[in-house]
This record gives C-alpha cells, sequence and structure tokens, in this order.
C-alpha cells in the first residue's frame, strides 16, 4: 500500500477577528403594528424587541456577507488573499446553486478559497466556527472565513401577530486563524430531528403556488421553542463550559443566539450566570436574524467596549432542525 | 409522599410569586394564570418547568395549553404527579 503524506495544521484555531453589517434601513415596532393587532409593549414585553434592520434591494446576501468579511479581514490584519475557506451560513438566500459562498470568495479576492454554504439555521455560526477550526488544525486552510447571514425579512409572514416582529437581517463574520494555544474550546453540538416540526418552513419551494398561496415563512411553536431554548439549552451551554473546563466564574462573556430577550433572561437565570458576565442583548436592536446573531453581537458588544479582546466567551446557538452548537471561545 | 392540593396551591403560589412577583396570597384555585395573575405563555413554560421540578411531573408542552386556572394546574399535578 502507497505510504500519503499527512497534512501539517495548526495547534490550534483561534478568532482573529469579527466583522458586522446591518441594513441601513432601521424598523421599529410602529411599523411592525401596521399589520398585526398588537402593541409596542406587548412586543417588547415579549422579545425585547425594539427595532431591527431590514435589507433593500441591494443588500444582497452577497453584499452584505462581503461587508461584514471585509471588517473581519481587516480586523484579523491579514489580507483576503490568505484566506483559504470562506464558510457562509444561511437558510435566506434563494438561489441554492451555486452555492453563495463562492461569489462572496470571488468578491472578496481571495485566492481560489475553498467556498460552500451551511444549512444549520440558527446554530449555523457555531457549525461553522467548528468546521473552520478542524480545516486549520487538520492543515486544509491557514484562516477561514465564517460568515452567518440572514435576509430574514423575505421569510417573515407580516400578518402572524406571533412571529412578524421578531426577525431581522443582516451579516456577521469572524475570521478564524492558526493559534499555539487552544483558544476555541470543543464544541457540544447536535441535532433532534424528531423536533422538526417547533421551528420550521409554512411550505417547501416546490410546493408554494403563488396564485393561491401566501409567501413561504419562518413558523415556530412558541412555547416549545422556549421550552427547549432555555432549559434543554441551558444544559448544552452547561458542558460547553465544562468541555473547555471553564468554571462560570472565569467567564466573560455570555453570547447566546438573539431569539429572544425572554429567553436570553430565563438562560442566564437557569444557567446561574455570576453577576460580572457581560450578557449580549443586542436582539433588542437587531432582533433574530438566526446564524448572523452571535457573530453580530460579538462584534457589538467589542465595539462599544463592553467586552474586550481576550475575554473569554460562552457561545451557544440553537434553532430550526432542532440544531444547536455551544462552545467557549476567546474573543479577538 | 404525593402532594395534597393545599400544599400544590401552596407551591404553585411560591413559584407564580418567584417568576411573575405576584402576591403569594392572590394565587387562588379560579384565579387565572394570564387574566389574573399576568403570567404570559413565557412565563407559564417557567412556572410549569419549575412545577414539574417541585411536584415530580412531567408536563407536556400539548398539555400546557389547556392549564388555563390554578385550579386546572392543581388538578393535572394531583392526577400526574409520581
Amino acid at each position: 500500500m502507497a505510504k500519503l503524506k499527512p497534512s501539517k495544521g495548526a495547534p490550534y484555531a483561534r478568532i482573529l477577528g469579527v466583522g458586522g453589517y446591518r441594513p441601513t434601513r432601521v424598523v421599529p415596532n410602529e411599523v411592525i403594528l401596521e399589520k398585526i393587532d398588537s402593541s409596542d409593549e406587548w412586543i417588547r414585553s415579549r422579545s425585547g424587541i425594539e427595532t431591527r434592520h431590514w435589507a433593500n434591494a441591494e443588500e444582497t446576501v452577497a453584499a452584505m456577507s462581503i461587508e461584514a468579511s471585509g471588517k473581519a479581514i481587516a480586523d484579523a490584519g491579514i489580507s483576503a488573499e490568505q484566506i483559504g475557506g470562506v464558510i457562509v451560513s444561511t437558510v435566506s438566500h434563494f438561489k441554492q446553486t451555486p452555492a453563495v459562498a463562492t461569489e462572496i470568495a470571488d468578491k472578496l479576492g481571495t485566492n481560489k478559497a475553498a467556498a460552500f454554504d451551511i444549512s444549520a439555521g440558527c446554530a449555523g455560526f457555531g457549525y461553522g466556527l467548528t468546521l473552520a477550526k478542524g480545516m486549520i488544525v487538520e492543515g486544509s486552510a491557514e484562516y477561514v472565513l465564517v460568515i452567518g447571514v440572514e435576509r430574514l425579512s423575505d421569510l417573515t409572514d407580516l400578518e402572524d401577530r406571533a412571529t412578524a416582529f421578531l426577525f431581522g437581517d443582516g451579516a456577521g463574520a469572524v475570521v478564524v486563524g492558526p493559534s499555539q494555544e487552544p483558544r476555541i474550546g470543543p464544541t457540544v453540538w447536535g441535532s433532534e430531528g424528531d423536533k422538526s416540526e417547533t421551528i420550521k418552513q409554512t411550505l417547501a419551494w416546490n410546493e408554494y403556488d403563488s396564485s393561491t398561496d401566501k409567501f413561504p415563512a419562518i413558523t415556530q411553536e412558541g412555547q416549545a421553542v422556549f421550552r427547549w431554548a432555555v432549559f434543554e439549552m441551558a444544559k448544552v451551554a452547561q458542558q460547553a463550559l465544562d468541555a473547555a473546563g471553564i468554571t462560570p466564574d472565569e467567564l466573560d462573556v455570555f453570547i447566546p443566539h438573539q431569539a429572544n430577550e425572554r429567553i436570553i433572561d430565563s438562560m442566564v437565570k437557569t444557567l446561574k450566570l455570576p453577576e460580572h458576565v457581560k450578557v449580549a442583548r443586542d436582539v433588542r436592536t437587531t432582533g433574530n436574524t438566526s446564524a448572523a446573531s452571535i457573530p453580530l453581537a460579538m462584534e457589538r458588544l467589542l465595539a462599544t467596549g463592553e467586552a474586550k479582546s481576550g475575554d473569554t466567551a460562552l457561545v451557544i446557538g440553537f434553532g430550526a432542525g432542532l440544531v444547536y452548537a455551544a462552545t467557549v471561545v476567546t474573543l479577538p | 409522599m404525593a402532594a395534597t392540593q393545599e400544599e400544590i396551591v401552596a407551591g404553585l403560589a411560591d413559584i407564580v410569586n418567584e417568576i411573575a412577583g405576584i402576591p403569594v396570597e392572590d394565587v387562588q384555585l379560579d384565579k387565572s394564570f394570564t387574566d389574573d395573575l399576568d403570567v404570559d405563555s413565557l412565563s407559564m413554560v417557567e412556572v410549569v418547568v419549575a412545577a414539574e421540578e417541585r411536584f415530580d411531573v412531567k408536563i407536556p408542552d400539548e398539555d400546557v395549553k389547556n392549564l388555563k386556572t390554578v385550579g386546572d394546574a392543581t388538578d393535572y399535578i394531583l392526577k400526574h404527579q409520581g
């Protein structure tokens, strides 16, 4: 049997830079209330959301990704040609072939980087980060761009009072690269396909008839999602801390998927996080941006000085699938 | 040992007080969680999970919507507690 040369990777991986893009149009609850019978107070008390951003025709999945990625690359202090992999997590890019990652890799000026899309709902960032870490440690890329991007306004039923106010658009990106020390902990992830009906698109694309059907939208069973997200995901978050060998006292920042502030509050309570842990609450002004929410929240915490480079952060994504991914990272 | 109706109402009162800040004396059998006690649908999930732990009972999501009043929840727990 012929002997194969092994690939040579880095000992460990780390997040080197982060960038975000929020669409220019800010949509307050008043606009949502034009189509549903509700109130600003009700929306805020159920979700914490005050405003969200909706993308315009020019703010495409690719365009928002390129903006966020450019910032992440600059933040990492590398050049686009050094990037060997581009992973895009999205559920709202309406053209499946080719993957939007290839257009992004090209327009950013990478040198023919490996590029592909993944679908892991609101856990997409953690899934992408885990793949990127694997690629770097295995040696198939030195630097990998992980992008979470959504135009969920395209998949929102504005007449559904339970979900019309929840979703927003945007892109968040990180550059992952080599490290001499572990800076991305073990990922605790998984799927629960038996709960696939809990969060879903109302109609498959090939079932949709524009003459009779409402455009497909994301729908969910609110109470079931809340229970799973708070109580099951708190266990997963604890497992990620344990896997990284971090106690809650050593944690500086908690960045859960920005689904709903009530979920965040309840998770913090269930996890018994110490007072000093800074908790991301970007959902208030960004809404739920699915795969984009964690890198967007990370970027904002660093930009406002609420968190700083070198801080230890617990990140956890969870959503449609149901799928989840949690890990402890050092902030760039 | 299984809890009595009185113990369940007292337990639910503690839970509702902890989660929604409602005075324990307001939590009575005939009170509606949403209309009288200001427990919204998400807080109701927290109440249910706390009640599950306290009374060693499983309350599936599909049953939660039938628990309109403190009496409904008490009856459910009396019937299903371990």
